[in-house]
């Protein structure tokens, strides 16, 4: 896990939306096990009680279970997953209509803005994808 | 969190020296298992606090339980304490200043040892005299986390040294720390990048406690880090 935490807002939190992040876009998919405690706790270099109290919350939210001498592994429910993705486009949309509202932007510019921006990324992208093929 | 008895209960503590009051009545009671930032300026009476619990220093009044008793000869065998002053032989190596401190110890780990001299980067074959600040800050570190004391006490383990072993030492910390039968509690007059490690931080201020709590709460009720709370109690 490559994670630049902030040290103003709890530790174990931002484990936890890491993880969720992970899970919300695939790069961790259900029956996946999650590294140890220990190991997480040396990478991240913080208290390993941090650690464990971040795999305990994420248990009791369902995200992930951990099984006895085996380790911890993401749920094989694929509503989690869902509901962790849904959760996740939540905030961000949230975020970006707080930040058009306080440049004073209505809905019809940010959505006009938003459509312009969308086609031009994808001409962008398709470009990329022509010159590579 | 934890039903087990606390590893350490302090008292109303006072210590004079003839020329400052030190300790000003300080009361505190830590559970096993977690790793504690005593945070102060120099002379906030850090130093004081972890010699009188270490049993070097006698107190002028209040009590002090180790597991339930006072400091004592017995009490040393639960304690691991790093003092701030070097107190290594230069002319020994590595390996006879870890084989001279092992004799000591009934709790000294060869295993852990050997990890941690690796981890350290330590070369068991270098003589004391030619290792670095840093790299005798290390060795220091490592004849507290060998053994499996309950207690261990480290007074400012990151002053004063280059950037890498700070880091080495602070990883160092996280991996050896054994959980639920060690707490660790480690003085520092400067926080920067080590707040991650403590569960809990007390603040001392002229020898009284001025703020404590665990970091997460504090955290998340003053929206700020350990490091920026430490700037403005302290500024």
């Amino acid at each position: 896990m490559d994670l630049e935490f902030s040290t103003s807002i709890p530790i174990y939190l931002q484990i936890i939306e890491e993880f969720k992040r992970q899970i919300a876009t695939g790069q961790l998919r259900p029956g996946d096990k999650l590294p140890s405690q220990r190991d997480l706790a040396a990478q991240l270099k913080v208290n390993a009680n941090t650690v464990q109290r971040a795999y305990r919350e994420m248990e009791i939210l369902g995200l992930v279970e951990t099984l006895r001498g085996q380790g911890t592994f993401v749920r094989q429910t694929e509503e989690i997953v869902e509901g962790t993705r849904e959760e996740m486009l939540t905030n961000l949309v949230d975020d970006f209509v707080a930040a058009m509202q306080s440049l004073g932007l209505t809905m019809a510019d940010t959505l006009e803005l938003v459509k312009t921006r969308f086609r031009e990324r994808e001409l962008a992208q398709g470009g990329l994808k022509d010159e590579r093929s | 969190m934890n039903a087990a008895e606390p590893v350490l209960v302090v008292h109303n503590l006072r210590k004079k020296y003839p020329k400052v009051e030190a300790l000003k009545g300080i009361s505190l009671s830590l559970p096993q298992g977690e790793i504690w930032g005593l945070l102060g300026p120099n002379g906030s009476g850090k130093s004081t606090l972890l010699k009188c619990v270490a049993g070097l220093v006698r107190p002028d009044g209040g009590e002090i339980a180790i597991l339930g008793t006072p400091p004592s000869r017995a009490s040393k065998a639960q304690i691991a304490f790093v003092p701030e002053v070097e107190s290594l032989y230069r002319w020994m190596t590595v390996r006879q200043v870890l084989e001279f401190t092992s004799a000591f110890y009934d709790d000294w780990q060869k295993d852990s040892e050997e990890e941690l001299l690796e981890f350290m980067r330590l070369d068991p074959r270098a003589k004391v005299s030619t290792l670095s600040k840093g790299m005798r800050a290390r060795l220091r570190l490592v004849l507290a986390l060998a053994r499996r004391a309950p207690l261990i006490l480290l007074d400012e383990p990151f002053s004063g040294i280059d950037p890498s072993s700070r880091d080495r030492i602070v990883e160092g910390i996280v991996r050896q720390f054994k959980g639920e039968e060690q707490t660790i509690i480690i003085s520092t007059h400067a926080v920067g990048d080590t707040e991650q490690l403590f569960d809990a931080v007390v603040f001392l201020h002229e020898g009284s406690i001025i703020l404590q709590g665990s970091a997460e709460e504090l955290r998340a009720s003053r929206g700020k880090s350990i490091n920026d709370l430490f700037k403005e109690v302290f500024a």
